[in-house]
């Protein structure tokens, strides 16, 4: 039996980033908002604390802030032809779970996505003409300009205190900060971190070769910072316990940390935690969503939630299965490349070059999530992509996040994994080893996507996401140039050894950590034949369902997307708050 | 380690002559099994998590690619269960005794053919035992002791990991490139 609610304004599907700051900015507004969130509830002071927050066990390798895949899921299978299998358990990407969802866990690279990163089909069709995108590549425009996001990357910015250095303010280029990025109407609002010993030594190499280093943008305080919700930051400790942790002394910008202190006292808004939503209740005829239905994961009793304005602010699967199943707009078929949920999936390219140093001291452990250096000559479009195969780029970076010894302990290549020679080396090599990372662009092709799966299930009875998806001719060419571009950074350091990067990796593998970076399914476009909701996030389909998150960048760029993501969740509010409330309808006519 | 709720004593040989063959006791550290591991595995294997928790059971399950991960029925008790019975019918069959009655150039041998899934087990592949057993072993050495492994912060001593507090604000600076020689402190100083 499913009890039904009593109607309230908003509904807030999830109690990450995303749905956090809508919960806020709404209940600004005056709106009742009731935040659903599938985990526990959790606060820095109680959940994060020291010394138990300091288990790489606990929280690194048995993962106990992450999605619980015992009772949800991804399916994966490389090509449409194949039947897909159920990642039993969570590798390459490890969504968070709880209150401030995967918000809690991430490092904190708080990137800008390039002016061009935007436009994507049109800069690439002005530059090189139509005729040079393949036909394959799915690429599109975003629908909003990096112009129009500006102002609203800067309010993230200064929510979190983020750290760094700006390399274009206003027009002026600023030599030491980014100077490939966007226009900036504001300097970050705290100091770079102190940067690590191997970030110093790949900034160094960097520039003798002619390329450009900058502090990677860390939504770590390096000092003290009030933000403009009131909310304290501390100084980052540099603890080396970042991804995969909350943060034991509040410097590490999460919904908890930033937002929470304000919007859980505020009486228009509810948090409803252990509440697993089920299904969007749809009515077609007058293109709305009525209500949610949760169930509360505790009792195994589920609710009706009623809403005036539903937010769907899972994570990238969540929001694509709630829309698939609740039969919202056309399921996408890659047979015929019509329809448009689940299109478009796309993930972050990854390789890295190890290098060993034996007369440098690292000290791995003393690490912010973010504290090294990078390089954006080979991001986007920065450079010249006439006959070179591919499109995109990738951020390179140096900024070692972590010394754990479960997972951290390097050996050089073709040392045993065990036994007396393996001790030798990891004894030998624990201080003196560290990666450089490249993080690289991953453009939509006409395979990838995300649909329902036949034959597997989750623990609320619904069919698994599953995910269709391969490296792609763009994305090998892609690292592979870029990976070049790392070893010549690593040999500029004059090693003692250095491992060659991957060789392209053949298949996209779901056992080793490479990225939680998951993007598309549920895409943001310019027309309802192409995208699922609009410029604003606003679903074409129901004018007062908003659909927030990295699932609604059409592919993702050669950068971590928490910063991207955020910027739209305030794009989305503000026309929320100016427009849709003064007139309820669609933001966009279709 | 004598009384073993969870562990048949033939489990317990093999896991302790096994942990002892992948961390060999010399000057770097003591034996895996003197650092606690094979207490380590014991726990975990009776924990949550050696009965399933966070690992999707629902079948149908299928022969996979590598790509696809683990896609066996079994939760980590069950697997180490037959993954060691698989081992001590293999050794028998090669040498006529058990893993753990091996002599230490057998093991290795063993343990190396159970690696590169040359070893032919019945019911379960030797590789992905092996794979459970390398990583569980790798846990107990380097995790905070308070899980039974690591015993006196051994194994952080091997490599210079100083455990907690973790608090570095001030050495970020002061130690820039220069050896952080501060002894290990698990959970357990500060609780």
């Amino acid at each position: 039996m499913t009890v039904k609610l009593k109607e309230v304004d908003v509904v807030v599907v999830g109690m990450g980033w995303t749905g956090s700051i809508l919960a806020r900015e709404l209940t600004k507004a005056g709106l009742h908002v009731v935040g659903l969130e599938r985990g526990p509830r959790r606060t820095s002071e109680e959940d994060f604390a020291p010394p138990s927050i300091r288990d790489e066990l606990k929280y690194a390798i048995r993962l106990a802030l992450i999605q619980d895949a015992q009772r949800e899921t991804v399916t994966m299978r490389h090509s449409p032809s194949e039947t897909a299998l159920p990642i039993r358990r969570l590798g390459a990407f490890l969504p968070g779970s709880g209150l401030g969802g995967s918000g809690v866990v991430w490092n904190g690279i708080t990137s800008r996505f390039l002016p061009s990163d935007f436009e994507l089909r049109g800069h690439l069709t002005q530059r090189y003409g139509r005729a040079a995108i393949p036909s394959d590549l799915a690429v599109a425009d975003f629908g909003v300009t990096y112009a129009e996001l500006e102002p609203f990357y800067d309010r993230f910015e200064k929510l979190c205190g983020v750290s760094g250095k700006a390399g274009n303010l206003r027009g002026r280029q600023i030599a030491g900060g980014n100077i490939f990025e966007g226009e900036r109407s504001d300097d970050y609002p705290n100091k770079p971190l102190v940067t690590s010993k191997p970030g110093t030594l790949f900034a160094r190499a960097a520039a003798e070769l002619g390329y450009h280093p900058f502090p990677v943008p860390s939504a770590n305080a390096s000092a003290a910072y009030t933000n403009p919700e009131g909310a304290t930051l501390n100084a980052c400790e540099y603890c080396g316990h970042c991804d995969r942790f909350g943060c034991a002394v509040n410097a590490k910008a999460s919904p908890n940390s930033t937002l929470h202190p304000v919007l859980l006292q505020d009486p228009n808004f509810e948090l409803r935690d252990h509440a697993a939503v089920k299904q969007l209740v749809y009515d077609r005829a007058v293109r709305k969503v009525r209500s949610v239905r949760y169930v509360d994961v505790r009792t195994g009793a589920e609710y009706e939630q009623p809403a005036g304005l539903v937010l769907l602010c899972a994570y990238v699967f969540n929001n694509a299965l709630l829309m698939l199943h609740s039969g919202i707009g056309a399921p996408y078929d890659p047979a015929t490349a019509k329809g448009v949920v689940g299109k478009n999936y796309c993930y972050q390219t990854t390789s890295r070059v190890q290098v060993f140093m034996e007369d440098e001291e690292i000290n791995p452990f003393m690490a912010s999530g973010v504290n090294g250096m990078a390089i954006d000559d080979v991001n986007g479009d920065n450079f010249d992509h006439s006959g070179l195969g591919f499109f995109g780029g990738a951020m390179i970076f140096c900024s070692p996040a972590s010394g754990r010894p479960i997972m951290i302990r390097p050996v050089p290549p073709g040392t045993p994994r065990w036994g007396a020679a393996w001790k030798q080396a990891t004894a030998k090599w624990y201080n003196h080893s560290f990666f450089i990372n490249v993080s690289g662009a991953s453009y939509a092709h006409r395979h990838s996507h995300l649909d329902l799966d036949p034959n597997y299930r989750d623990a609320l009875g619904r069919p698994l996401i599953r995910m269709t998806y391969d490296f792609q001719e763009n994305d090998r060419t892609l690292v592979a140039h870029a990976a070049g571009v790392a070893v010549k950074i690593a040999q500029a350091m004059n090693p003692t050894m250095m491992t060659a990067p991957p060789a392209q990796r053949g298949s996209f593998h779901t056992v080793p950590y490479q990225s939680t970076h998951n993007t598309g399914g549920t895409i943001m476009g310019s027309d309802p034949g192409s995208s699922v909701v609009n410029r604003y996030l606003q679903s074409w389909d129901a004018d007062n369902l908003f659909v927030m998150g990295a699932s609604t960048f059409p592919q993702n760029a050669g950068y971590a997307p928490t910063a991207t993501v955020a910027a739209l969740a305030y794009w989305s509010a503000h026309a929320i708050t100016t427009q849709y409330l003064k007139n309820q309808g669609p933001l966009v006519d279709a | 380690m004598t009384s073993s709720p969870s562990l048949t004593a033939a489990e317990l040989a093999f896991l302790t002559a096994a942990v002892d063959t992948l961390i060999p006791a010399d000057d770097l550290s003591p034996s895996g099994s003197d650092c606690g591991v094979v207490d380590f595995i014991e726990w975990q294997l009776a924990s949550p998590w050696g009965e399933g928790a966070g690992l999707y059971r629902d079948g149908p399950f299928f022969q996979a690619k590598p790509e696809h991960g683990y896609q066996l029925r079994f939760t980590p008790r069950e697997l180490f269960r037959a993954g060691i019975a698989a081992a001590n019918v293999w050794t028998r069959s090669a040498h006529g005794k058990d893993f753990n009655q091996l002599a230490d150039i057998d093991r290795i041998a063993a343990l190396k053919a159970f690696e590169e899934g040359s070893a032919e087990f019945s019911g379960v592949p030797s590789k992905e035992v092996f794979e459970a057993l390398l990583n569980l072993t790798m846990e107990g050495f380097f995790a905070d002791p308070i899980y039974g492994g690591n015993r006196d912060c051994s194994a952080w001593k091997m490599i210079g990991y100083p455990g907690l507090p973790a608090r570095y604000r001030e050495a970020v600076s002061t130690s820039f490139g220069k050896r952080y020689d501060q002894p290990p402190r698990s959970i357990a100083d500060f609780s």
